[in-house]
């Protein structure tokens, strides 16, 4: 999604949020990410305003004094941005990839079922399976942080029955534009 | 009536404590009843070379200067991630060709981001920076800019600086082909060439070798 964006040419407006429409935000992102509400408060205080980022293709990007905080494409799903996941790491469910897989997740490929199915690679317990369509948080074999960020395309345990073709679709990760971009 | 006050109490509590999450930290222990408590964050630490976290360096373009960096900044971390028990550790569950491939991979990546770093400076030192005056009609004049943001410098900001410095205006417009340029009014040009010798304000960086200043006469209609 952010292989290639730039602020420069792909932002088409920015406008303030406004607060009625702050609240709902706030519940949505409450529902969809595991995190106590005091916590979002640090991310994003009740009293700063948020700003919304229009962008090419339905992409919305939050911002709060400029720093990008999660966005949203069209009416999916909304995904924190790496570096808040990687300050608040519990807020997505994880999945692992092996190492063997890292270097074309940061080439911005989207993540094969084998890779995750295989010794490195790790995915949540039957007990805790993974509905298709779930955010999730992608780490890497051996390494403390999240590499980057994906939608499962599938549900996990049918991950582990087919293993094969894409399972989880890279979103953001490490070193993309959107990483490259501190401040808007 | 007192039981209202009180929760009215607690209700107020949380938006505090998000108000100051560091306070409320050292201050929780003392409450009788402390509100739920913000998470800290987990602090990342961030390569000043490559940006990511010094775990990924190895697969950034920068491998050998992020190496360094953390060595000098952070000799612990440069230990545990670039010992050699480590670089054991980490070939892992990997085979030893992808392993050796990895590595080629990176080396390559590095040779050609250096390339590139390279040719981006050899391009800013060959780029030039044309100040045209151009003649609105016979006594007035419009001082065109061209090229300045080969050096990094925000038109927008520039033009706002000129604006002020002149007393006049200046704005950023897209030339017809399809460049930005700073078109200032008036007739300035060695104004400005002074000003990006003195490297006044936002102009910084600029050989004054590479500033030429042209004149574009309007051309009279029906020659």
């Amino acid at each position: 999604m952010f292989k290639k964006f730039s602020t420069s040419t792909d932002i088409a407006g920015q406008t303030p949020v406004k607060t009625s429409v702050q609240r709902s935000l706030r519940t949505t992102v409450l529902s969809q990410w595991k995190i106590e509400p005091e916590t979002l408060d640090v991310i994003w205080p009740k009293k700063e305003g948020l700003v919304h980022v229009k962008c090419r293709e339905h992409l919305s990007i939050y911002t709060v004094h400029g720093e990008p905080i999660f966005f949203q494409h069209f009416d999916g799903p909304i995904y924190p941005t790496l570096r808040v996941l990687h300050k608040y790491p519990y807020i997505l469910p994880m999945v692992r990839v092996d190492r063997g897989a890292i270097r074309f997740l940061l080439a911005g490929a989207h993540m094969m079922c084998p890779g995750l199915t295989s010794a490195g690679g790790y995915l949540p317990p039957p007990g805790e399976a993974l509905a298709a369509e779930t955010p999730v948080a992608i780490h890497a074999e051996g390494k403390e942080h999240a590499v980057g960020i994906g939608i499962t395309k599938m549900g996990s345990e049918e991950m582990r029955k087919v293993n094969k073709g894409v399972g989880v679709e890279t979103v953001t990760y490490l070193g993309d534009d959107l990483w490259a971009v501190q401040t808007i | 009536m007192g039981a209202k006050k009180n929760r009215d109490k607690n209700r107020d509590a949380p938006a505090a404590a998000a108000a100051e999450p560091t306070a409320e930290t050292s201050a929780a222990g003392q409450e009788g009843q402390p509100p739920p408590e913000p998470k800290p964050p987990v602090q990342v630490l961030y390569c000043a070379v490559c940006s990511f976290p010094p775990e990924y360096c190895e697969f950034g373009s920068s491998l050998s200067k992020c190496k360094e960096w953390l060595q000098d900044a952070h000799s612990d971390l440069f230990q545990k991630y670039y010992s050699d028990e480590a670089l054991q550790a980490k070939i892992g569950t990997l085979s030893l060709e992808a392993q050796s491939k990895l590595e080629q991979d990176a080396a390559k990546k590095e040779a050609k981001a250096e390339a590139k770093a390279d040719a981006a400076v050899k391009k800013k030192l060959a780029s030039r920076i044309t100040i045209k005056r151009i003649e609105r009609n016979k006594r007035k004049h419009v001082t065109a800019i061209h090229g300045l943001e080969a050096f990094g410098i925000d038109l927008k900001k520039a033009a706002k600086q000129f604006a002020s410095k002149f007393a006049t205006g200046a704005s950023v417009t897209k030339n017809p082909q399809g460049q930005d340029e700073i078109v200032i009014q008036g007739d300035v040009s060695d104004d400005v060439l002074e000003m990006i010798e003195e490297e006044v304000g936002l102009l910084k960086g600029i050989p004054a070798d590479n500033v030429e200043i042209v004149e574009d006469k309007k051309k009279k209609p029906g020659d």
